[in-house]
C-alpha cells in the first residue's frame, strides 16, 4: 500500500493500523475500497484523548471479505478544528456511523447528507462520550452532589 | 452545540410539502409507524411516505432505548463491564460476553484452556438457537401464524433453563468472562444439554413442516423484501441477510475464534434474497448449531475451565483462606481491579444477527479507556429505508421482521 496520505503504520496484536492525513481521508478511502478491495466499512468511531492534543482520533474499521483482511485507519484531529470530510461518498454505511460520532463526540463531518443527532434527542446539549462530559449529564444532578 | 439542531434537520422528520395546485403530482401521505408498533419488537419509529399503499420513502428513527452503555463502560473496572455487555443484546447475551472476553484476553495475551473454549462455543451456539427461535416465533406471529410462537417459545424455555443451570441467570448470564468462565460447569450438564440437543433437530423439522406446508406463509414471504447484495454490503448489513443473498460470509469460518476451526459445520446460503430465503437460512443455521453443540458435547476436552492467570481471575475460596498470595490477589482484584496493558484491539464475532465487534482502547489502567460496540442491528437497520422502498405497506411487516433486529442492540 503506497499512498501519500498515510503518515504512519502500526502492527500490534495481529492488527494493522494506519495513521492518515485527515485532509486526504476521502481519496485514501476511495483507493482502499477500489484498489485494495476493502468493500465494507465495518465501523466508524472516535476516541477522545482530552486534555491531550490532538484531542480526537476518528477510527475507521475496514473489512475486505474477499481478502479476509481487516484494517484500521485513524485520523487525528485538533479540538479547535474537529472537522473531517465525510466518507459517505465512498461507503453509504458511513451515514449512520458518522452521525453517531457527531452525536457522541461533536466531530463535524463535512458534506454529510444529514448530520443530525441519531441516538440522543435532537435538542440535547453536549456530546456524552467526550471525556469532559459528566456521567450524570449536565442537566440532572442530585441534591447532595 | 446548538448549531446541529437547525430547522432543516427537523423538517426532514415532518410531512413533505404537497402541492395541491398540481393534480398530476403524486399525493403522498406521511404515516408514523411506531415507536410503539407491535411488529418492531422494541421502540423503533419509522416515518413512511405513502403513495396509496406503496411506501415511497421510509426513514427509521432510533435512539429511544439509548442507555449510554459505552459511557458507562469507561466508569467500570474491566470485570464489571462484563455485566453491561449482556444488556446490549438480550437475545445474544453470550455472544456479547464472548466478544468482550476475547478482546480483553487479546490485550492481556492470555491463553485460554481448550475446555473453556469449547464450552464457550457450545453456549454461544445454544444462544444462537435461542435467538433464532425468538425471531421465528415472533416473525411468524407478525405474519399471522400464531402456533409457531408457542412452539418456538416451548424450546426456548428449555434453553433458558440450561442457561440458568450454568450461570444462575436465564438471560443476563455474564457467564463468559475474560480468562475463562464465571463458574465451574454444573454437575449433570452433559445429560441436560444432551437431552435437549438430541431432540432438537426433530423440533426444527416440526417448524418447517408447519410453515412450508402453509401456502399463506409462502405467499407472504416468497418474493418479498428484496434488497440487492451490493446495497447491503454498502450499507453495512451482515449476518443471515447477506447469506440469504448468496454470499458465503460467516466470521466463524473466515476468522475463526475460540477454536471454531475444530468444528465441522456448514454455512447455509440461499440465492433468492427474499424473506423466505432468510427464513430458510436461519432454519438451517439452527440445525448446524445443533450439530456444533453435539460435537462440543461429545468431544469436550478435559482440563481446567479457567486460564492460569491469578492476576486476572478471582482465586478459589479455599485457596483464598489458606494461601497468602491468593489473598493478596483477591484483595487487589476486588479493590482496584486488574490492569490491562495499553493498546487497542478490534475483535469481531458472528452473533445471531451478524457481525458484532468491540473496539477496545486501554491506557494501562484498571478501567477501559474506550469501548466501542459495533452492533449488528445498528448496521442492519441502516438498510431499512432501501429495503422498504417501493414495497406495499402490508409487506413491510414481513420485510421488517426478516431483518431480525433488537432495538437494545441498535441503541446501546
Amino acid at each position: 500500500m503506497n499512498h501519500s496520505a498515510i503518515l504512519e503504520t502500526h502492527e500490534a496484536l495481529g492488527e494493522t493500523a494506519l495513521i492518515a492525513d485527515p485532509a486526504a481521508i476521502v481519496s485514501l478511502c476511495t483507493y482502499l475500497k477500489h484498489d485494495e478491495k476493502f468493500i465494507r466499512l465495518s465501523a466508524v468511531t472516535a476516541v477522545d484523548w482530552h486534555p491531550a492534543e490532538p484531542r480526537f482520533e476518528v477510527v475507521y474499521h475496514l473489512h475486505s471479505i474477499k481478502r479476509n483482511r481487516r484494517l484500521r485507519v485513524k485520523c487525528r484531529l485538533e479540538s479547535a478544528n474537529a472537522e473531517i470530510e465525510s466518507v459517505y461518498s465512498v461507503w453509504r454505511s458511513a451515514d449512520w456511523y458518522e452521525r453517531e460520532v457527531f452525536d457522541m463526540f461533536g466531530i463535524q463531518f463535512r458534506n454529510h447528507p444529514n448530520l443530525v443527532r441519531i441516538l440522543m434527542p435532537l435538542d440535547w446539549e453536549g456530546h456524552p462520550l467526550r471525556k469532559d462530559y459528566p456521567v450524570h449529564g449536565y442537566k440532572y444532578s442530585y441534591p447532595n452532589e | 452545540m446548538k448549531k446541529a439542531i437547525d430547522e432543516d434537520s427537523v423538517a426532514t422528520l415532518q410531512a413533505p410539502a404537497v402541492e395541491p395546485e398540481n393534480p398530476a403530482a403524486p399525493r403522498l401521505m406521511t404515516l408514523n409507524m411506531g415507536p410503539q408498533h407491535p411488529s418492531t419488537h422494541g421502540v423503533l419509529r419509522i416515518m413512511l411516505e405513502l403513495e396509496g399503499e406503496t411506501i415511497r420513502k421510509a426513514v427509521p428513527d432510533i435512539g429511544f432505548l439509548h442507555t449510554g452503555i459505552e459511557k458507562e463502560c469507561e466508569q467500570k473496572t474491566w470485570q464489571q463491564v462484563v455485566t453491561l455487555t449482556d444488556r446490549v443484546d438480550y437475545l445474544a447475551n453470550l455472544s456479547n460476553n464472548l466478544v468482550y472476553a476475547l478482546a480483553v484476553e487479546k490485550l492481556l495475551q492470555l491463553e485460554i484452556p481448550p475446555r473453556a473454549q469449547w464450552m464457550r462455543v457450545m453456549l454461544c451456539e445454544l444462544a444462537r438457537i435461542n435467538s433464532h427461535l425468538v425471531w421465528l416465533g415472533t416473525h411468524a406471529l407478525d405474519i399471522g401464524a400464531m402456533t409457531m410462537f408457542f412452539y418456538c417459545f416451548r424450546e426456548r424455555e428449555d434453553i433458558l433453563r440450561l442457561f440458568e443451570m450454568f450461570s444462575g441467570q436465564r438471560m443476563m448470564t455474564s457467564y463468559i468472562r475474560p480468562g475463562g468462565l464465571a463458574l465451574e460447569p454444573p454437575r449433570g450438564w452433559q445429560k441436560a444439554v444432551g437431552k435437549f440437543i438430541r431432540a432438537f433437530p426433530d423440533k426444527v423439522q416440526e417448524y418447517e413442516d408447519l410453515l412450508d406446508a402453509n401456502p399463506i406463509w409462502k405467499r407472504r414471504t416468497q418474493g418479498v423484501g428484496f434488497i440487492s447484495l451490493e446495497d447491503m454490503l454498502d450499507l453495512g448489513v451482515s449476518g443471515p441477510m447477506i447469506r440469504g443473498a448468496g454470499l458465503k460470509w460467516d466470521i466463524r469460518k473466515d476468522e475463526p475464534y475460540s477454536s471454531y476451526e475444530k468444528f465441522n459445520f456448514e454455512v447455509p446460503t440461499r440465492q433468492e434474497n427474499d424473506v423466505y430465503a432468510r427464513y430458510q437460512v436461519r432454519l438451517t443455521e439452527m440445525r448446524e448449531s445443533a450439530k456444533i453443540v453435539v460435537q462440543a458435547l461429545e468431544g469436550m476436552p478435559e482440563g481446567p475451565w479457567q486460564a492460569n492467570a491469578p492476576h486476572v481471575l478471582l482465586p478459589d475460596r479455599e485457596k483464598m483462606k489458606t494461601q497468602m498470595e491468593a489473598l493478596i490477589y483477591h484483595f487487589k482484584i476486588v479493590t482496584e481491579g486488574y490492569r490491562v496493558p495499553a493498546g487497542e484491539v478490534y475483535q469481531a464475532v458472528e452473533s445471531p444477527r451478524g457481525e458484532i465487534a468491540y473496539y477496545i482502547v486501554s491506557d494501562g489502567t484498571s478501567k477501559p479507556y474506550r469501548v466501542h460496540m459495533r452492533t449488528p442491528s445498528f448496521g442492519n437497520l441502516q438498510a431499512l429505508g432501501t429495503l422498504l422502498k417501493d414495497t406495499l405497506i402490508a409487506d413491510s411487516i414481513a420485510a421488517l421482521g426478516s431483518m431480525d433486529f433488537v432495538l437494545g442492540d441498535t441503541d446501546r
